[in-house]
């Protein structure tokens, strides 16, 4: 399982780059593992002001339909449009290529920290379910 | 949970197994879509023992088959399958299945998985009316039996290697009994659930490790790979076929699920609720079974519900998923009769917007 040192983490099991005041967001190696082949991204909260916890977008697998949160506040900058056509970008390259959304922080501080590292992360995916 | 014959060799390939009606079923291996096409280009093999297995037996197999079963059993002649569904007495379906000749006195009934307990229970019901005698003339050989369904168009190609019975040249939907690969009278089926070609092979248990190995051997120039239940459904739902439990069940007719076709208003086929299905044919259901695919962005999913353009509830979805070969969402579902021409206009709700579509005919592809 590949998870980067470099990001947060979320229970939701989303990642988050942070670069400055923006936040990259995607879901994580082991998220699209489970959810297996993605064939469908809805992200229409483009330009909007979310806060942390609230739903961004749909992700939607052969057999399922899942939200996704908001891992921080603030308002949504960016949205991989490659993933309208290639969602299956999530499962290869989960952390590059299939990134979900860009936000311009409104509570950094606040909100990343209590976001997971690495390590923590890790621990949540080793206990059982 | 149950485990079938071959449930180890999902698990030594890493496959993703689940709890399917019972039994540790393998979900998928790599990934649905790369197993979805894999069947529909050249060859795939699916573990479908979990499916029942039923004999009649005797000079009240027929009659018995005939009652419980809408199409016609005069139709069949020793080699030919079936397709058929149980009437349960109220309108509704008990299950689908497939019937399979092997002689006037001698017949074999396949059902679904997740129907076992209940079909057996209902033949034993309606055998006993007849005289039968359970554990004799009406057999449950379902946990005895293993069953691989390969399919694909190269898979009746691949399997010949196995046997000198020409098998490349069986009709669609007969069978033949011979010794294949070495094993003896191994039920050899050109049937399937994937509306790609292929059969599939029944096999005691004792000798479903022995098929697998030379099913994945012979198959190995034609790039076989084994498909989980996944695939199964995207395939079966790209073809229209219905699954019960989603597309029909207890309170569907064959006649709103567009399975008129296997329900034979014929002489001598006085099967259970005929009558009842003989009026609502005569009258025109209310509802009907179709396919729609999506003209915008967006999968259905079972229970979406349906809309004409004023936003007015025409039916439900009962089955949906992105196809895999169209790349557009496609799906079945009962709509009023008024929206059930080809090329009506329809609308799926799915998650607050109402997404255009269109009914079409199936298969999908």
């Amino acid at each position: 399982m590949n998870l980067p040192a470099d990001l947060k983490y979320t229970r939701d099991h989303e990642w988050v780059r942070v670069d400055g005041n923006i936040a990259t967001v995607g879901i994580t190696d082991y998220a699209q593992q489970q959810l297996g082949d993605i064939v469908f991204i809805e992200i229409e909260t483009i330009d909007e002001v979310l806060q942390q916890g609230e739903v961004f977008g749909t992700i939607e697998a052969v057999k399922t339909v899942s939200d996704m949160f908001m891992p921080v506040s603030g308002g949504i900058r960016e949205v991989n449009e490659e993933l309208q056509n290639s969602p299956d970008l999530v499962n290869g390259d989960p952390y590059g290529g299939g990134w979900m959304i860009k936000i311009e922080m409104t509570n950094a501080d606040g909100d990343l920290d209590g976001l997971l590292d690495v390590g923590t992360y890790e621990e949540l995916l080793s206990q059982p379910d | 949970m149950k485990r079938t014959a071959f449930t180890s060799f999902h698990e030594e390939l890493g496959a993703r197994m689940e709890e399917f009606c019972g039994y540790k079923m393998p979900i998928n291996y790599e990934g649905i879509n790369e197993e979805h096409l894999t069947v529909r280009n050249s060859v795939g093999v699916f573990d479908v023992s979990h499916m029942g297995e039923f004999w009649a037996k005797g000079p009240k197999a027929a009659a018995f088959v005939q009652k419980v079963t809408t199409n016609d059993v005069n139709a069949l002649y020793d080699g030919k399958v079936q397709y058929s569904c149980f009437p349960n007495g109220k309108g509704g379906i008990v299950d689908d299945l497939l019937v399979y000749r092997f002689g006037p006195e001698n017949y074999l009934l396949v059902v679904n998985a997740a129907n076992i307990d209940k079909d057996w229970a209902w033949c034993v019901e309606n055998a006993k009316g007849f005289g039968m005698e359970i554990g004799k003339d009406l057999i449950n050989a379902s946990d005895d039996t293993a069953q691989l369904a390969i399919q694909g168009p190269k898979a009746l190609q691949a399997m010949q290697k196995l046997t000198s019975e020409n098998v490349t040249d069986m009709e669609y939907y007969t069978f033949k009994q011979f010794d294949f690969a070495g094993i003896k009278d191994v039920i050899f089926s050109t049937t399937g659930y994937t509306g790609s070609g292929g059969c599939e092979i029944y096999v005691d248990n004792k000798d479903a490790a022995k098929l697998w190995e030379v099913v994945m051997e012979a198959g190995a120039e034609f790039g076989i790979k084994p498909i989980g239940l996944g695939a199964r459904d995207t395939l079966r739902l790209e073809s229209g076929f219905c699954l019960y439990g989603n597309d029909i069940d207890d309170t569907t007719s064959p006649i709103e699920a567009g399975l008129g076709w296997i329900t034979k208003f014929v002489d001598g086929n006085d099967f259970i609720d005929r009558d009842y299905m003989a009026k609502m044919k005569e009258e025109k259901p209310a509802k009907l079974l179709k396919g729609f695919l999506m003209l915008e962005r967006g999968i259905p999913r079972q229970h979406y519900m349906i809309e004409d353009a004023d936003g007015n509830e025409i039916g439900e979805v009962t089955s949906g998923t992105m196809s895999p070969l169209l790349k557009q969402g496609i799906g079945m579902g009962y709509v009023k009769r008024e929206f059930s021409k080809l090329d009506t206009e329809i609308f799926i709700r799915i998650r607050n917007k109402a997404l255009k579509a269109k009914i079409v005919k199936t298969p999908f592809f």
